[in-house]
């Protein structure tokens, strides 16, 4: 038998104008949790693919256990043993739980009708096979992204896999979620089997991965032992050069104005009084667990949502907020999490994009004026250095820093003085993470006040004058970066209602 | 030690139950709104016109129901995976010339002619499922080309004159207006109507295609991932729902014992706004026969309640677009509350 599970070498693959892989290799051990890293347009999504059967490769050798194979479409990926947990969810969220697990391979009556019975009982098998709490007949869209992702696995796993290939599978996950995830990875591993794991989050590469593949532009560099390398030695391979670490930004003078003052804020659904106090040129954090209100805090801000009771001034004014359009001319910007679908038309060129929230001061009488929308988007592609070969490319066509970048400009146009990133820098590599990290330091440095929701606790201590924490729709406490650590955030993010009632007034009074 | 595992395996078994009936009592609950809205409009009709609450108007009701329902029934299967076909309206009336011109021209015997007449609007489905599914063209695009085709044809092969089948002997009687079941007033047409509604409802809930249906409408890609054929399928889908197409063209050249070759045009939208106001979402995935069949009900209740309190047919299309805002408004709303 052959120490590989799975081996590749001298993959080439190539798309009209672009050379995605090039002589790629990569080994896959039994019983091993192999990590993949790589930044964006890596090639990641490409191997991904080849190995799933979505892609025919140019060249290559495929071997799993030893013997060449030749895979031929996603059918004959899986017979292989070969499954794959896409980044994006590929479930129907109108049906239940067991019905998308046996898709395709539902239990049948006569060949044509389906026993439903036989089907929710198959998947209640697996699921105490593999140890994981789901109810067959949920509907999946019912589901929480985390269980969502569970489907996603225990999908994976029914077809009695050998090679699990995941996706990012902790991009949507808290840390109590990513736990469960790693147990049913580390449950799923033994002799016969091994795992592909993909993650941007390298904190999780240590806990989860025995070795770690290395690619970039398409091209193999390295592999290495988890246990012998830093994260940083990773990250420099990954990126070709080296990455200034782990500076944090020094304490923001409490002289500076008070831009933004939020009292009591409450809505219906979740928060409880939020308050808090926002710096000229100061980037306050938001940390907390998923579901903790700290979108919410935005949306609510900026008129998304409703505000139940609760004050906002801005300079010392107290405003009512009824719709983002208002928050805009207030100077209040928004960028969502969810880019692609709130934050850019990603049909529409950069130009356009750019535009979009100040339409009024490029146009005249309702007619634009395309000319002047044009040197603006250009003036910013340049300040921001987006890269993009003109001011008329699709949105779509940008790497996701890009297009971060577009929706920053979009609100820099409009002249807002007031930012709120929420998770600005999800789904984006960490060379071009980098970017926008040394973006937002440029602006707060310009007297832009930030506030910044990020699940990403290094993240957050990183670029944070001053930390707010929250727990179930309320703030537990605030910390000044200096003081701030990763255990003393969590502390507060998972601190139980009546705690945080007895802490947080004190806490709030700094 | 056991005992308090198997108690706690009671338990949950038990609190797995109650959430099931939650869930299927949720899932009525739409059924049971657009049911309680027919009964509120036959109630209300029965009070404002005494001749509303008789059996020959109801009977009446329900004929008339027939052939946008068996249309409605068809579109249901496309309207969930996602798609529409605006071709049902004329595509019918091609398929009653085709019944009339296989009987009268070819001299099919009734059986052979009515089958003839169910298996062309199966084509012409099939013929729609391989524009959407195989060539990529959007549905309403590849349906509003067979609605215009289908038109077109029908007047071509007609010769733009009705064909009369008053010659097939027993056609009309069997397939229309007969009454088959001594006592009720009920014409076989209904019958007909109601045996292809559970048809429809145990091939949307109990076979695969109806799985991939609701799969399709879902997320296309995903079920293409899993290892589903979506080509092959969404064909089928779009075929089985032009065989409904078929059927309805056959019982409409049965009642009127001809075809009509010029008619057809908008119906296609009556049917869809029955599909939509029974709860099934464009936007695909969810939706369910009996909730066509209601709401197929609740238009044709609405126009016959309407047209004996005298109210003038134009004033009956603006409550017919009234109730259809209505109705998808209320569905939204119920929605919106469920996922809370």
């Amino acid at each position: 038998m052959s120490n590989h599970l799975l081996r590749m070498s001298g993959v080439n693959k190539s798309f009209p104008g672009v050379k995605a892989l090039s002589e790629m290799q990569l080994d896959l051990g039994y019983n091993e949790v192999l990590a993949l890293v790589g930044e964006n347009g890596a090639g990641k999504s490409t191997l991904m693919k080849l190995l799933s059967g979505i892609y025919v490769p140019d060249s290559g050798k495929f071997e799993i256990d030893g013997e060449e194979v030749v895979i031929a479409g996603t059918k004959h990926a899986q017979e292989l043993g070969i499954s794959i947990i896409h980044q994006e969810f590929n479930l129907m969220q109108d049906l239940t739980v067991a019905q998308n697990i046996y898709i395709g391979r539902e239990p049948r009556v006569a060949g044509l009708f389906l026993s439903e019975r036989r089907l929710n009982r198959k998947a209640q098998f697996l699921f105490d096979k593999i140890n994981i709490d789901l109810d067959p007949k949920a509907r999946v869209g019912d589901l929480t992204v985390a269980k969502q992702q569970m489907v996603e696995i225990a999908k994976a796993l029914s077809y009695k896999s050998r090679i699990l290939i995941m996706d990012e599978p902790t991009a949507a996950l808290n840390d109590a979620e990513v736990a469960t995830l790693h147990e049913l990875i580390r449950n799923f591993t033994n002799e016969k089997t091994g795992v592909i794991y993909i993650s941007h989050r390298m904190d999780e590469l240590k806990a989860i991965s025995n070795r770690i593949s290395v690619i970039r532009d398409g091209e193999y560099i390295d592999t290495v032992d988890t246990a012998e390398t830093t994260m940083a030695e990773v990250i420099n391979l990954m990126v070709g050069r080296e990455i200034s670490g782990n500076q944090r930004p020094e304490a923001i003078s409490h002289a500076n104005d008070v831009v933004l003052k939020v009292t009591g804020l409450c809505t219906k659904d979740l928060l409880e009084n939020v308050s808090f106090e926002l710096h000229k040129g100061e980037i306050l954090g938001f940390a907390g667990l998923m579901g903790a209100g700290r979108t919410e805090v935005a949306r609510a801000l900026v008129g998304a949502d409703r505000i139940s009771s609760g004050t906002i001034e801005l300079n010392g004014n107290p405003v009512t907020i009824g719709n983002p359009a208002v928050a805009a001319n207030l100077g209040l910007g928004y960028l969502s999490e969810d880019r692609k679908h709130l934050g850019l038309m990603l049909e529409r060129d950069v130009k356009d994009n750019i535009a979009l929230s100040s339409l009024k001061m490029f146009s005249r009488m309702g007619v634009l004026d395309n000319r002047a929308m044009k040197a603006t988007a250009t003036e910013y592609i340049d300040k921001l250095r987006i890269k993009t070969p003109s001011s008329a490319q699709a949105a779509k066509n940008l790497s996701g820093g890009n297009q971060q970048k577009i929706a920053i400009a979009k609100w820099l146009v409009k002249d807002c003085d007031i930012l709120i990133f929420d998770e600005p820098t999800r789904g984006i590599d960490v060379g071009a993470k980098e970017e926008i990290y040394a973006l937002l330091n440029d602006l707060a440095a310009q007297g832009k006040s930030i506030i910044m929701i990020s699940s990403e606790l290094p993240e957050v201590l990183r670029l944070s004058h001053r930390i707010a924490v929250m727990c179930e729709g309320r703030l537990t406490g605030f910390l000044s970066n200096a003081e701030a650590n990763q255990v003393n955030i969590m502390a507060l993010a998972t601190q139980n209602v009546e705690d945080a009632t007895a802490s947080n007034p004190a806490s709030a009074q700094r | 030690m056991t005992l308090v595992k198997e108690t706690a395996q009671a338990s949950k078994i038990a609190s797995d139950k109650k959430s099931e009936m939650a869930t299927r009592i949720r899932a009525s609950f739409q059924q049971l709104l657009a049911f309680a809205s027919l009964l509120a409009l036959v109630v209300f009709f029965s009070v404002a016109s005494e001749n509303f609450y008789q059996a020959g108007n109801l009977s009446n009701i329900l004929l008339s129901t027939v052939v946008t329902g068996l249309l409605a029934l068809g579109t249901t299967f496309v309207i969930i995976t996602g798609g529409i076909d605006l071709s049902i309206g004329t595509g019918m009336t091609l398929c009653s010339v085709m019944t009339a011109w296989f009987m009268t021209q070819l001299g099919f015997p009734m059986i052979l002619g009515v089958l003839a007449g169910v298996a062309f609007g199966a084509l012409i489905g099939s013929v729609n499922g391989f524009f959407v599914a195989v060539l990529k063209i959007p549905s309403f695009i590849a349906t509003l080309a067979m609605m215009m085709v289908a038109a077109g044809l029908a007047l071509v092969i007609s010769g733009t004159k009705p064909i009369y089948t008053n010659e097939v002997a027993g056609f009309q009687k069997i397939f229309a207006l007969g009454k088959s079941i001594p006592g009720l007033v009920i014409p076989n047409a209904v019958f007909i109507l109601f045996a292809a509604a559970i048809i429809a409802g145990l091939i949307l809930s109990k076979t695969v295609l109806g799985r991939y249906t609701y799969s399709i409408g879902s997320n296309e890609q995903a079920t293409a991932l899993s290892g589903v054929n979506v080509t092959k399928w969404t064909v089928l889908i779009y075929t089985l729902a032009g065989s409904f197409t078929g059927l309805a063209g056959v019982i409409a050249t049965a009642r009127l014992n001809s075809a009509q070759p010029a008619g057809g045009m908008g119906l296609e939208l009556q049917a869809i706004a029955a599909v939509v106001i029974g709860g099934t979402s464009l936007q695909g995935g969810k939706g369910s026969i009996i909730g066509t069949v209601i709401g197929a009900l609740i238009m044709s209740v609405l126009t016959n309640g309407l047209t004996l309190m005298s109210i003038p047919q134009e004033w009956q299309q603006v409550a017919v677009g009234v109730v259809i805002i209505l109705a998808v408004y209320l569905d939204m709303m119920r929605r919106k509350k469920t996922a809370k």
